[in-house]
């Protein structure tokens, strides 16, 4: 870990809490309201609104988590830096293009 | 004293990297140190065994050790604290190479030290006239955080970071570090902030806390890491320093 990787992660952090309690609202919402997928999805087409806000949340988890696991892997196991530091860029392309697709999925469909 | 003294059953580390434990009959005594007892076993029942001390009084830094598990500074250390069961299992400090028996090589903490930067920097001559630094100033309180250090290598040992990470610079150096970076007299923290950012830095710290619990002189230096962390950062967002 280094100073770079450390603010990345920090600023990540502070971007993920707030969206992640709004997440855990959003599920309380659609659960007590009874809405089906279909109902969810209804809503969310086209929106520019949800498409940013699970955008952001998508971009900074996935830089988040790929720093973390990088930091995982140099401590834990025989990788260098260097190819800790290129497992976890892969790690964090994967989680981002996971992400995306389920956001085209529910902004799109 | 008669010969139905009470004993301590002693095992003491052997050897190099490939050494094992062997184990003696100490006589227990009142107010005897860890440090009285591995010097017992030298000059009574072993004299090849390697161990290093000078001051015995918890100044020197230099006969800190592994006792029951935990790294201690063996001198200042009450045999009555540590084995209540009346057994003690005494080894070189860990997470450095062992030279011989009790013996560390403490090379490889002394050279974290200096690539921490931790050398003061002058940023005047003899011939200016001498700094007035305030006493009650946050810097110079700050600047504590070090001063007490003896350098035992009792953090070093005990910290989980550096057993993970050979790379990491290690609770002491870091500490230093930032004694020296609240020094207003010290010329060099360009450098030194450069330094502790890098890989292997203060940022490598998960604040375990064990550096503060094992300190024998009750220092805490994960506040000192969270101190380099936040300046650090805040270089680096200024522009001040590069990854």
């Amino acid at each position: 870990m280094n100073v770079q990787l450390y603010v990345w992660q920090r600023a990540t952090a502070a971007v993920m809490a707030p969206l992640v309690l709004g997440h855990i609202a959003i599920i309380f919402y659609a659960t007590r309201q009874d809405l089906t997928a279909a109902d969810i999805l209804a809503r969310t087409h086209g929106s520019v609104l949800w498409a940013s806000y699970y955008g952001l949340f998508v971009a900074a988890a996935s830089i988040h988590a790929s720093i973390g696991v990088r930091n995982v892997l140099t401590e834990w196991s025989p990788l260098d830096e260097r190819r800790a530091g290129l497992f976890a860029i892969l790690l964090g392309v994967l989680l981002a293009l996971l992400g995306l697709h389920a956001i085209v999925a529910l902004v799109l469909t | 004293m008669s010969g139905t003294q009470e004993k301590l059953s002693v095992s003491l580390w052997r050897g190099g990297k490939d050494g094992r434990y062997q184990t003696y009959a100490v006589p227990r005594r009142e107010s005897q140190t860890v440090l009285d007892v591995v010097t017992f076993v030298q000059r009574h029942l072993d004299p090849t065994l390697s161990y290093r001390f000078a001051c015995r009084v918890g100044v020197c830094g230099s006969c800190a050790m592994t006792v029951n598990g935990k790294p201690r500074w063996t001198c200042r250390t009450h045999v009555e604290k540590v084995a209540g069961s009346g057994r003690l299992q005494i080894g070189p400090l860990e997470n450095l190479p062992v030279i011989k028996d009790l013996t560390a090589d403490m090379e490889l903490f002394f050279v974290k030290w200096q690539r921490a930067k931790g050398v003061f920097a002058p940023s005047q001559t003899r011939h200016d006239a001498i700094a007035q630094i305030r006493p009650d100033t946050p810097a110079r309180a700050a600047a504590d955080a070090a001063i007490e250090c003896i350098n035992c290598g009792v953090c070093y040992a005990g910290c989980d970071t550096v057993r993970w990470n050979s790379n990491y610079l290690g609770p002491a150096a870091l500490t230093r570090a930032w004694t020296l970076v609240n020094d207003e007299r010290d010329g060099g923290n360009a450098a030194r902030l450069q330094a502790v950012a890098a890989d292997g830095g203060c940022h490598s710290c998960h604040s375990h806390q064990s550096c503060h619990e094992l300190c024998p002189q009750t220092l805490n230096p994960t506040a000192a890491i969270a101190g380099l962390k936040r300046r650090t950062a805040a270089a680096y967002l200024k522009g001040d320093i590069k990854t």
